[in-house]
């Protein structure tokens, strides 16, 4: 099951940049909730703070206080064991090349010393199922490169990846900007099934998109949260110009 | 727009030709470049067959060396010695190369101590094999008080050592960072990353890198001149002189007797031939269980 993101006083920085200035939000667990803003306002960033792979940068560093359930991301664990709490699916699909569509999907557990036959193949089953992609890649699950499936199903690939260590977060940056139509909509499909298990967090450059997947919304601008609010409030009645100005095209 | 006279073809037209006309120069010249880069090797790997077939027969490979006069005789005791300090090379410097390029991409981007190994193994690339015979001679065989196997794997392996290290961080710097990200943000870390993902990424490239420096030192015979020092006889001990092929082929080449001559042709095809089999066995090795579809 999902858990909730308390975000309280974030602020991050790359090198000299002040990328995120005072973030504070509330992310409800096992809902969707979508990040929107123009290129560059710090959603990426934002998101990379919630699971730490912001600090695998050596110029940047963040401050404040990020709260998973009763757990502080950032005192009371370490990187490595948050990011397995915390999934993530990336932008751009990006499978491993060397290994089958199943080593794919165990890497997470495989990689981390976990070796049991029956289990492995279970979850790797169960994850592809979630994924909706069993049914296309189940016979050549250990043939067959990750790297030869199409971009779409390797995104799918690479959502049963995150899902298979059992997160109980699942970030996504972006998640089908680099595909097309029918694999976007396969793609907001398994997010709207999976908010039912998972915490949410999906940017996007897609404003409808976020209409038809989130409950909440957040507006990010130039490193600041403008506004958050249920998704239907953020499109319909937006307290902030800003965020209207963005929403109905004048500009980002 | 002024209008072309019809009986002149039109400036597109021209182009045209031109651009075919340049595409076919450049073709043919990247074939005649590609003919003369391999035309020496197959110079001489057939001046190698012509000179040197006809002396090679089973005692070649079972005999070692017959005295002066006598006839017969082979260098199997060169041929195993050469595998010997091979081997020891290999074990020495494949590790240590692979391991510092490790360092350099993964670990070591943008530090002093790694801008210093950088410019090391550049400079120890340069570094004339006799100098490394030399050195290794100061280093181990005049504080041993003897020649030996073990000194000769020293030697090779320091030689392999700068080869492998920059192929093995240029190999790993072509990885993708998106991949390393998406291991890391699965919970692995950065250790075993570095081991699972991007070394076995990058592991076509980085063998490739090794057989290179594997098949330069397997030729090499000054720096085992005054290490593994060549031995007449069998001899598998590592503290003790061992005979290598490239030695023996040095001693018969430089002897003024004629059947030691062909009987240094002959070494010299067995040479090249051992060491393009092992290259093609690692290849062969190296490409089993590659994926459908994996680049």
């Amino acid at each position: 099951m999902g858990v909730g993101i308390q975000v309280e006083n974030l602020n991050a920085w790359y090198g000299n940049t002040h990328t995120l200035q005072d973030i504070n939000l509330h992310i409800p667990a096992n809902h969707a909730t979508a990040l929107i803003g123009p290129s560059g306002c710090g959603k990426s960033t934002f998101v990379r703070c919630l699971n730490r792979m912001h600090e695998t940068n050596p110029i940047a560093r963040a401050t404040g206080t990020i709260r998973m359930g009763d757990l502080d991301v950032y005192k009371d664990a370490s990187p490595v064991e948050i990011r397995r709490r915390v999934g993530m699916v990336f932008q751009r699909p990006n499978p491993f090349p060397t290994m089958s569509i199943y080593d794919n999907v165990a890497s997470g557990l495989k990689l981390n010393g976990f070796r049991n036959r029956r289990i492995l193949d279970e979850t790797v089953e169960r994850s592809l199922k979630q994924a909706a992609l069993w049914e296309e890649v189940k016979d050549d699950l250990k043939k067959k490169s990750g790297a030869s499936l199409s971009g779409g199903q390797q995104q799918r690939m690479c959502i049963a990846r995150a899902l298979a260590v059992d997160p109980e977060v699942l970030l996504m940056d972006e998640p089908a900007s680099a595909l097309d139509p029918v694999s976007t909509s396969k793609i907001e499909d398994l997010i709207f099934q999976l908010k039912s298990q998972y915490t949410i967090v999906i940017v996007t450059h897609n404003m409808q998109q976020a209409a038809r997947v989130a409950e909440n919304t957040g507006f990010f601008l130039n490193g600041k949260l403008v506004e958050f609010d249920s998704t239907h409030k953020i499109f319909t009645n937006p307290r902030d110009k800003r965020t209207e100005d963005y929403i109905t095209g004048r500009f980002g | 727009m002024n209008k072309l006279p019809m009986n002149q073809p039109k400036p597109s037209a021209i182009n045209t030709l031109r651009r075919q006309g340049m595409n076919h120069l450049v073709t043919v010249l990247s074939v005649l470049s590609t003919i003369l880069v391999l035309a020496p090797l197959v110079a001489i790997l057939v001046y190698l067959i012509y000179k040197g077939a006809s002396s090679l027969n089973l005692a070649f490979f079972t005999h070692i060396p017959a005295p002066v006069g006598e006839p017969g005789g082979g260098m199997a005791n060169s041929i195993v010695g050469s595998g010997v300090i091979l081997l020891l090379a290999s074990l020495m410097g494949i590790p240590i190369g692979i391991a510092a390029g490790i360092y350099l991409a993964e670990f070591g981007r943008g530090r002093l101590l790694a801008n210093a190994i950088r410019f090391t193994a550049d400079v120890l690339n340069g570094v004339p094999s006799i100098v490394m015979g030399i050195s290794i001679y100061s280093l181990i065989v005049m504080r041993q008080k003897h020649f030996s196997a073990l000194a000769g794997g020293v030697a090779l392996a320091i030689m392999m050592v700068p080869t492998i290290t920059r192929t093995t961080e240029e190999m790993l710097a072509t990885v993708p960072h998106a991949i390393r990200e998406a291991a890391l943000g699965l919970g692995v870390p950065k250790w075993r990353t570095v081991l699972s993902i991007s070394l076995r990424t990058a592991s076509p490239g980085i063998i490739t890198g090794c057989m290179l420096a594997f098949a330069r030192v397997a030729g090499e015979t000054a720096p085992l001149l005054f290490t593994a020092l060549g031995n007449q006889f069998w001899s598998f001990k590592l503290n003790e002189p061992i005979a290598a092929l490239p030695l023996q082929i040095y001693v018969y080449a430089i002897s003024p007797y004629d059947e030691w001559h062909r009987l240094a042709w002959a070494g010299s095809l067995v040479l090249i031939v051992m060491i393009m089999i092992a290259v093609t066995l690692v290849r062969i090795f190296a490409n089993r269980g590659v994926l459908k579809g994996a680049s």
